[in-house]
């Protein structure tokens, strides 16, 4: 048995420590521990709850906006505020869009190194690379020269001695399967992905004055004016230069990245054995349609267990709880059990080893991220959950991409709960999702067309007109899951805040039953050629695209049954 | 150098750019860095001759923003290749090593090039609970820091968590976070980039200044370089008319918002904010958070989550504003007593959310008094940076 530690994780955002122990070139047990902790809960105490947002936007700046979102929703909640339509599809585009370049990034950047060997590439023939490339895409970047130059640009990178962040990788490993055309094909494409997102990202620029962590969000609304006769709003120009990006995206999701999941992973159909983890998925759902506190949602909310796609249940966050048994914070009543997150408490308490230390006790607290869980039960957020549920809910678009990616593979329904449905998931969104930007854009452009200039709810901004003590809950999408914040308002100050986030759902550690959390379940099981260069572990780790800038959690001992869902 | 310099004009031509594209990014750079146009010939000599200079990223008490933001570096196809000439030898976010393989990377450059590289720190440092707050392979954040930041030529604290505690050492600091001027004692060469995140211009302009010149920029008492945080948004601001005019958003979507009138009533920090946002704007020049409407949040300035909150509270103290005030007063009050009255207000906010909340640190480490007083002093006192 050997024991194998992998910290740091890299490739994602922030400080994650993976701990396995591999059997007879399997995973045997593992546990996952954040090693980074800064408390932004705490901080937020006695701040103007309008200026919540820009805080807990801080709390990662790869899915920024998304903390920014949920929080505006939590204090729109409490204080009744009512977002006018412009705010609500302005939020869309920037949530949409978020996702989209998000997960493209995670494809091409975070991602697509545990499957292609960079230095394969340079046996690669240019020819064939181009007959392959024009064989599964219409893509005009596609020449047998195109490829030239891109193999001999590595080429020059690699004789140059000087091999940078590509230094020190696994390559040769032997569980990199792809032939030297399909590696050539995908560098050349994580090149273009490169340029391809500061270009697209624009789109935030233009909705939100930069990125990351985008400055036009507002309690109430957003900051941006729409004018079609002014200069210095949102108008025919914005519009226009925003259109175009977006049809860029969707051209490039169709052509390149696409494509690309499709062929690279036909070489790796044995990775929808492996990852599958808990087999449990649940959604808050995305992207209003219409306003106000019941509007449908384009991606629905539910529950679905053991991987049962005949069932979805209803969400009901009030069956959320978090556990710290192994986690370094104290329960006042006591670290066994899970309390809910509207009476959450967050005592900071380590009690792990002093740095440097080569092990964790994985029998005591070893993590900086709680425990959450649905009915005491392990979930999955991400994705996958979501296209689950959107399929297991007659989600048509959904439904028939899903079937288009199962049948180019050849493999049924069961290849979804694994390692690679999960990063195939991620691409049917992305495609999902940037079909879908143009509508809002157009639906945004009717109503300034019809005179419909309100972005913001005036009524409630100034804090004399919320009640004196109100609590409120908001829910979001993120591209790595399912997000809530839950803020407690006394006297126009933040008397209490918190964030269940994706990656606490995805990344916890253990509960107090012992059950491990989905990353840790998702890794038992996985081929390790060579303990000593765990490219299996991470591909697995990968595949759910840790974020892990989050492990805070605060207290109130006073605190209130928060059950109202609201996503606007 | 000519083996680079080859190198470096097949690598335009392979890439599609012109060597007029290249000159005309020059030009470019010149801006941002307000240098004389006739140094856009002198960068463009450096840059194709230099060696690959080696950088390690190091990530501490971050969100990746500024990783993120370097990624949307500007002029892609050109400043990309700036940034080739660049050896990124460690960066957690983009590397593709993991687990010891990455931190030997690390420690073979602190080993085999000491004084011969570059730092960039991105988030804050902390020392409560002997540095199990942060760790990266066992090892506590404060640690990592003294190690490879104290054997760099330069360090170049990125956002303003590295630079002055950001977000994480916002009142009452949980965590005993620190900038890296306060961590690491006898820092050299240190460069502070703060903004929330940093602005990539500001990033490639200070790395082609120093690839240019063979020195570092000048800086403020901040450490901050003055062809980027010389001016205030304020100064700059292309609404400035309005505020002078006496033309205010009254309400979010108002009229003048619209029109795109001064955000002064609505809270916007612009006259006690020093950064080029105005001139440079975001993501390639696209826009900026006050030409998207919503005020400054000052956050190129030291304590800006206490001192500059409520964001949404105008500044107080801002005698005669408006249409019948002199220009170069209402400047002179931009400077002075607006900042002095600033500041207290930003400490009578301090106060009253101390009060709301109390923590206890666990062994906090206590930094040595020889590091980076200056900075410290500087920010004690509340003062903006010198004008160049």
């Amino acid at each position: 048995m050997t024991h194998v530690v992998v910290d740091p994780v890299t490739r994602i955002e922030g400080h994650l420590r993976i701990e396995a122990e591999v059997d007879d070139g399997k995973v045997s047990d593992a546990w996952s521990s954040s090693t980074m902790f800064r408390g932004v809960e705490i901080i937020l105490k006695g701040h103007d709850p309008r200026d919540a947002w820009a805080f807990t936007q801080r709390i990662c700046g790869v899915c920024t906006t998304v903390h920014a979102i949920t929080s505006i929703r939590a204090v729109e909640d409490a204080i009744g505020a009512e977002p006018p339509p412009n705010a609500r599809i302005l939020r869309n585009l920037i949530m949409a869009s978020q996702m989209v370049q998000d997960h493209v990034v995670h494809f091409y950047h975070l991602h697509a190194l545990d499957w292609v060997d960079i230095v394969s590439a340079l046996s690669a023939d240019p020819a064939a690379t181009a007959n392959l490339a024009q064989s599964i895409s219409p893509w005009p970047l596609s020449s047998k020269t195109y490829f030239t130059s891109i193999k001999d640009r590595v080429a020059a990178f690699v004789e140059r001695g000087q091999l940078g962040p590509f230094g020190n990788a696994y390559w040769g490993h032997s569980a990199y399967r792809l032939p030297p055309e399909a590696n050539l094909l995908a560098v050349a494409h994580y090149l273009e992905a490169l340029d391809w997102q500061r270009e697209f990202i624009k789109i935030h620029a233009i909705l939100g004055g930069k990125n990351p962590h985008l400055q036009s969000f507002l309690v109430g609304g957003m900051a941006t004016p729409v004018d079609p006769d002014k200069q210095a709003s949102l108008n025919m120009t914005s519009i226009s230069a925003m259109r175009k990006l977006i049809q860029q995206a969707k051209t490039f999701v169709e052509q390149v990245y696409i494509p690309d999941l499709l062929a690279v992973a036909s070489f790796y159909k044995d990775w929808a054995g492996y990852g599958a983890g808990v087999g449990n998925y649940l959604v808050y759902g995305e992207y209003p349609e219409t306003d106000g506190d019941n509007a449908p949602l384009y991606l629905p909310p539910g529950v679905i267990r053991n991987r049962d796609l005949g069932t979805v249940e209803a969400l009901d966050p009030a069956k959320i709880t978090e556990y710290v048994t192994h986690s370094w914070f104290d329960y006042a009543g006591g670290d066994d059990q899970g309390l809910p997150p509207s009476q959450g408490e967050t005592r900071p308490n380590y009690t792990g080893p002093e740095p440097p230390y080569e092990r964790l006790d994985t029998n005591g607290k070893y993590s900086w991220l709680k425990s959450p869980r649905y009915e005491d039960q392990p979930m999955e957020v991400g994705p996958l959950s979501r296209m689950l549920v959107a399929y297991a809910s007659g989600h048509p678009r959904v439904q028939e991409l899903v079937g288009y990616a199962l049948g180019q593979l050849g493999v049924g329904p069961e290849a979804l709960f694994s390692t690679l449905g999960r990063v195939a998931a991620r691409g049917i969104e992305t495609l999902v999702l940037a079909e879908k930007l143009e509508g809002w854009l157009d639906e945004l452009a009717d109503n300034m067309g019809r005179g419909d200039l309100r972005i913001h709810d005036n009524s409630k901004w100034d804090p004399k007109s919320w009640p004196k003590d109100c609590t409120g809950a908001g829910f979001h999408e993120a591209p790595r899951g399912a997000l809530g914040h839950w803020v407690h308002i006394v006297d126009g100050e933040i008397a209490n805040y918190q964030c269940v986030v994706p990656s606490t759902w995805n990344a916890g550690p253990r509960d107090a039953m012992g059950q491990p959390g989905p990353y840790e379940a998702a890794i038992v099981g996985n081929p390790v050629a060579d303990p000593e260069q765990p490219l299996e572990i991470l591909r697995t780790v990968h595949s759910f695209d840790p974020c892990m800038a989050c492990g805070v959690h605060v207290l109130d001992p006073h605190g209130n049954e928060l059950v109202k869902v609201r996503v606007q | 150098m000519p083996e680079a310099r080859d190198w470096f004009l097949e690598e335009l031509q392979r890439r599609g750019v012109s060597r007029r594209d290249f000159l005309g990014f020059c030009g470019v750079m010149t801006t941002v860095l307000a240098l004389p146009k006739v140094a856009g010939a002198k960068i463009a000599e450096a840059i194709e001759t230099k060696e690959k200079p080696t950088l390690v990223w190091l990530e501490f008490q971050d969100c990746a923003g500024n990783t993120e933001s370097f990624l949307r570096a500007g002029r892609p196809t050109v400043a990309d290749i700036v940034l080739d000439t660049l050896s990124v030898d460690y960066h957690e976010t983009i590397m593709a090593a993991a687990g010891h393989q990455a931190e030997e990377a690390l420690a073979k450059v602190v080993a085999e090039k000491p004084g011969g590289y570059i730092a960039v720190v991105e988030g804050s440092i902390p020392t409560g609970a002997n540095g199990a707050y942060c760790t990266i392979g066992g090892r506590a954040a404060i640690d990592i820091a003294r190690e490879v930041c104290g054997n760099a030529a330069a360090t170049i604290a990125i956002g303003t968590c590295a630079a002055f505690g950001g977000l994480p050492a916002a009142a009452p600091n949980p965590t005993g976070a620190l900038s890296v001027a306060d961590a690491v004692p006898g820092v050299k060469n240190l460069i502070n980039l703060p903004a929330c995140p940093a602005n990539a211009e500001n990033l490639v302009g200070t790395v082609v200044y120093y690839l240019t010149f063979n020195r570092f920029p000048p800086l403020d008492r901040y450490r901050r370089p003055l062809f980027a945080y010389g001016k205030s948004i304020h100064d700059n601001c292309e609404r400035r008319a309005h505020y002078d005019g006496g033309q205010y958003v009254e309400a979010w979507g108002d009229e003048g918002h619209r029109t795109g009138y001064c955000l002064y009533k609505m809270g916007c920090k612009g006259p006690v904010t020093y950064q080029n946002c105005p001139n440079v704007g975001w993501n390639e020049g696209t826009n900026w958070p006050i030409g998207c409407g919503h005020p400054c949040i000052g956050c190129a300035e030291p304590d800006f989550w206490d001192k500059m909150t409520p964001f949404y509270t105008h500044l107080a103290g801002f005698p005669g504003f408006g249409k019948h005030s002199k220009v170069d007063k209402v400047g002179m009050w931009a400077t002075a007593g607006v900042a002095a009255a600033f500041a207290a207000h930003g400490f009578v906010q301090l106060g009253k959310r101390w009060k709301h909340k109390e923590l206890e640190h666990q062994q906090v480490y206590q930094p040595p008094a020889d590091s980076a007083e200056p900075v410290k002093k500087a920010i004690k006192e509340g003062k903006e940076g010198d004008q160049a």
